[in-house]
């Protein structure tokens, strides 16, 4: 009953991938119960809910830095003509900027522990489990706790009067596609780590990509240089989180977006590739 | 207390730290130029655009403002990480101080010791700003110069009573929440970006307490060649009491884990 | 192949109803790292509700049959069906009817000891009640009620061990893998887990199971192979495999070795001729007799005096020993 099983003419293996030029992440159609891995993340933030909480004083520093000392020093800013309040323009950056940092954080040092160190990820491989799972799994997360430090972001700035607009409550959902983008590249970038110290490398990124986002200033003031700043891929989150505190959309802002959707994708699809690479050996 | 003695303490601690001086130079070096030349050079301009904050910021720019601060607050982050895991590894991973206990060196021997490689270390981080500062033409005078060992100074404000804390320590649990709480508080609104007195009333005579406020306007006003006689002995002062108590507490908490 | 186990009457079961074939079949298998071959075309087969044991040393190839077994590791050549389902394509669907206790434990040190099992339930898309029940009635089987609530760090090895085997039996699994489930236990600890393991064969669950102890092997499996640089070098159930390759009794000796240098010929040739044959290793020589105390006389007659005279029954390290000239653990 076994005899005609054979998968190829030369007794090998079932070939498991066929062209070489493939962007989406077909890998990914095997994902089942990512949000199991979420369920995992509930279970042990439902215990160490503080450790939750306190990740959101950081981005709070920055803003207390923004309103107490820039917005003194330098008043106001023109955009487009119009003067708004320094620190609403700059607040909404650096929402886009903590959705960017959070989700780097969660999916590369926290990916790296659980890939090399606990071996979390061999134990979910031994069920049902796909590869696929934990690479969406461990995004979801990552999303997920973004969604809630942005929630808790934009209520700050209510608070903090930085609210130029109502069109901010929108910010919400760009800053999930921030999130899911650069938790996506992050967790691709693990993929690569062999140490700790390597986690410098990925600080080496994030600090210039914080700075030089047109996060404190607008991108004019690069003069010839701007096309630089567009490499960025937190840019085009700026971009699009600031016209909404600012009350200012435009067409070009789905371009924006349709950046962070490229960079979700490649990173998905590293990703997926990576882990099973590196798991299922 | 004898130096050779004390020396090989030092000597043991740059065995670890050839291993990692590419990244910690990287990020002596780099960091502050990121910082220079996005808030520096980038907000600067705003600000320095904006004539009311001339006055506040005591008729210099603010690049000249910003700049000299990073000596400071490079010297506090550098040391105090330097401070955290990697002393617990000390005691409890690679037990790498209690080996020295065996061995004829005394628990304050081990602290003094790492005290001076404290002071090392973050000279050599401090060095790294100081060659960023001198790549612009408003930050290069002799005052840089001058400035680099009360930025050392300023690190061991931080590095010892750190280091004293750690020794009491069986894991890394409260090490994030001192960065957190601690040191960034400390870099972001400590005096370095805007001057204090736009910190709300209650928070101002916090920041003056701290050792970093104090060596931030010591450089700056040594960078700018603009000292205030009068109140060099007052920071220098405070800064000096903060390094004196936390090598008495690293006698103490180095005693007591090494030899209970 | 495997006669004389019987299906206990009583355990209603989803395979053997309708299906008489193998839990496990392959045929030819190979795993290919680079150039190096771990395993080397194997053909077994597992019966449902037999214990069955991969016996080899370190390297042998074990480890990474389990893992291709476990359908996390891509066969590189030759056919692997368990549960009568392709291992290559079915993996999602083979792994949700499986066990597994790997040979590092990985539990997950940031969850309790009780989450531990609810969570690795849920990966199996078991509903959280259900999973809070099996969890209970588990942590009963393996003696660690009353550590729930703890993280999982300071439990002792064997507690870790009896928690991971608790967690593969969250899903009930037909069929259990255990990679050297006693690997770096105390005795005490191994006795209570070879316990438990018994009892879970005696509910009639599969299992598989490597390891390089010949007393484990003899306690748990009814069918071994044993391994040998990838190849499978014998197969039969422990008794069947000492019988065929070893005697009944073996002798050990034990003779002062005044230099190291000429201490392996030197008894070879006085010891010539006693039992069927004999073995010399660097520590001690080994007699295969029918009557290991008839051999010892006989060394006594010809006038020999060991330090240490042992006379034992025949193991499966002898097997061992007499397919590959080697001892498993060194």
């Amino acid at each position: 009953m076994t005899s005609d099983v054979a998968t190829t003419p030369d007794g090998r293996g079932v070939p498991r991938r066929s062209s070489a030029l493939r962007i989406l992440p077909i890998e990914l159609f095997a994902a089942r119960r990512p949000h199991r891995l979420v369920e995992r993340s509930v279970m042990f933030y439902r215990r160490a809910w503080m450790l939750l909480v306190s990740g959101f004083f950081e981005p709070l520093l920055y803003l207390l830095l923004v309103q107490v000392g820039f917005a003194t020093l330098v008043g106001d800013i023109e955009v487009g003509g119009v003067s708004y309040d320094y620190a609403l323009f700059v607040a909404p950056a650096l929402l886009a900027s903590s959705a960017m940092n959070g989700a780097i954080f969660d999916a590369t040092g926290n990916v790296f522990e659980k890939l090399r160190h606990t071996k979390l990820y061999d134990t979910v491989l031994a069920t049902p489990m796909t590869a696929a799972d934990v690479a969406l799994g461990e995004i979801l997360g990552a999303v997920l706790r973004g969604t809630l430090y942005s929630i808790a972001f934009v209520f700050t700035m209510w608070v903090m009067g930085l609210v130029g607009s109502p069109l901010i409550v929108l910010a919400v959902p760009v800053c999930m596609l921030i999130a899911f983008a650069f938790a996506a590249a992050g967790m691709a970038a693990a993929t690569f780590m062999r140490a700790w110290s390597d986690l410098e490398y990925v600080n080496a990124v994030t600090l210039p990509l914080l700075l030089f986002s047109a996060t404190f200033y607008p991108v004019s003031s690069y003069g010839q240089w701007s096309w630089l700043v567009q490499l960025s891929p937190l840019y085009h989150g700026v971009v699009v989180v600031r016209g909404l505190n600012l009350g200012r959309l435009e067409w070009s802002m789905l371009g924006n977006l349709a950046v962070l959707v490229a960079l979700a994708l490649v990173g998905l699809a590293v990703t997926a590739r990576r882990i099973e690479r590196l798991l299922l050996r | 207390m004898s130096t050779p003695t004390t020396l090989r303490v030092w000597e043991s601690q740059a065995m670890v730290y050839r291993k990692i001086w590419r990244s910690h130079l990287l990020l002596a070096f780099g960091q502050p130029l990121l910082y220079l030349l996005a808030m520096g050079l980038g907000v600067g301009a705003l600000i320095d655009d904006n004539t009311a904050s001339v006055e506040s910021l005591g008729g210099i720019s603010y690049f000249e403002f910003l700049a000299p601060a990073l000596l400071a607050t490079t010297a506090m982050i550098s040391a105090g990480q330097a401070s955290l895991w990697e002393v617990l590894d000390g005691f409890l991973w690679s037990n790498r101080y209690r080996a020295m206990a065996a061995t004829p060196l005394s628990p304050t021997q081990i602290a003094t010791g790492l005290g001076l490689w404290h002071a090392t270390r973050t000279a050599i981080g401090v060095t790294g700003v100081a060659v960023a500062l001198a790549l612009f033409a408003d930050t290069r005078t002799w005052g840089v110069v001058a400035a680099v060992p009360v930025a050392v100074l300023c690190g061991l404000a931080f590095a010892l009573p750190l280091s004293a804390w750690s020794a009491t320590r069986y894991g890394g649990t409260s090490f994030p929440a001192i960065i957190r709480f601690g040191l960034l508080p400390m870099f972001l609104l400590g005096g370095a970006f805007f001057p204090i007195d736009q910190l709300p009333d209650w928070l101002e005579p916090v920041a003056q307490v701290t050792p970093l406020w104090h060596a931030i306007e010591l450089c700056r006003g040594l960078v700018i060649e603009s000292v205030d006689p009068g109140n060099v002995g007052v920071h220098l002062g405070v800064i000096a009491a903060y390094v004196l108590a936390g090598w008495l507490a690293c006698r103490v908490t180095f005693t007591r884990r090494l030899m209970p | 192949m495997h006669g004389n186990w019987r299906w206990p009457a009583s355990l209603p079961c989803r395979t053997v109803a309708t299906v008489p074939p193998s839990i496990i079949t392959a045929r030819d298998l190979r795993k290919q790292f680079g150039d190096f071959v771990a395993v080397d075309g194997i053909d077994f087969e597992v019966e449902p509700g037999e214990s069955f044991g991969f016996l080899g040393p370190n390297g042998a190839g074990k480890t990474s049959t389990m893992r291709m077994v476990g359908c996390v590791s891509p066969i590189t050549s030759g056919q692997l069906r368990i549960f009568d389902l392709d291992a290559a394509s079915d993996g999602a669907a083979i792994r949700a009817r499986m066990g597994v206790v790997p040979q590092a434990d990985q539990l997950d040190a940031e969850l309790t000891v009780v989450e531990n099992l609810v969570i690795y339930g849920r990966y199996f898309d078991i509903p959280r009640a259900e999973c809070r029940r099996r969890a209970a009635e588990l942590l009963e089987f393996v003696q660690l009620t009353e550590r729930a609530d703890e993280r999982v760090d300071p439990l002792s090895g064997g507690m870790k061990r009896r928690l991971t085997i608790a967690r593969s039996l969250m899903s009930e699994p037909d069929l259990l893998l255990l990679d050297e489930p006693t690997t770096g236990l105390d005795p005490q600890a191994r006795h209570i887990l070879w316990d438990r393991l018994y009892r879970l064969k005696q509910r009639g669950v599969t299992l598989v199971l490597t390891t390089h102890y010949m007393d484990e092997a003899e306690q748990l499996c009814d069918r071994l192979v044993v391994m040998d640089q990838g190849c499978i070098v014998a197969e039969g159930s422990p008794r069947g495999l000492i019988d065929q390759y070893a005697t009944r009794e073996v002798l050990e000796l034990r003779f002062v070795t005044g230099d190291v240098g000429d201490h392996d010929a030197a008894p070879a040739v006085d010891i010539a001729g006693i039992g069927d044959r004999s073995e010399t290793l660097p520590d001690r020589t080994l007699i295969y007799a029918h009557d290991g105390e008839a051999a010892l006389a006989e060394v006594h007659r010809r006038g020999l005096d060991p330090v240490g005279s042992l006379v034992r029954r025949s193991s499966l390290e002898d097997v061992f020993l007499r397919l590959t000239g080697r001892t498993l653990v060194d």
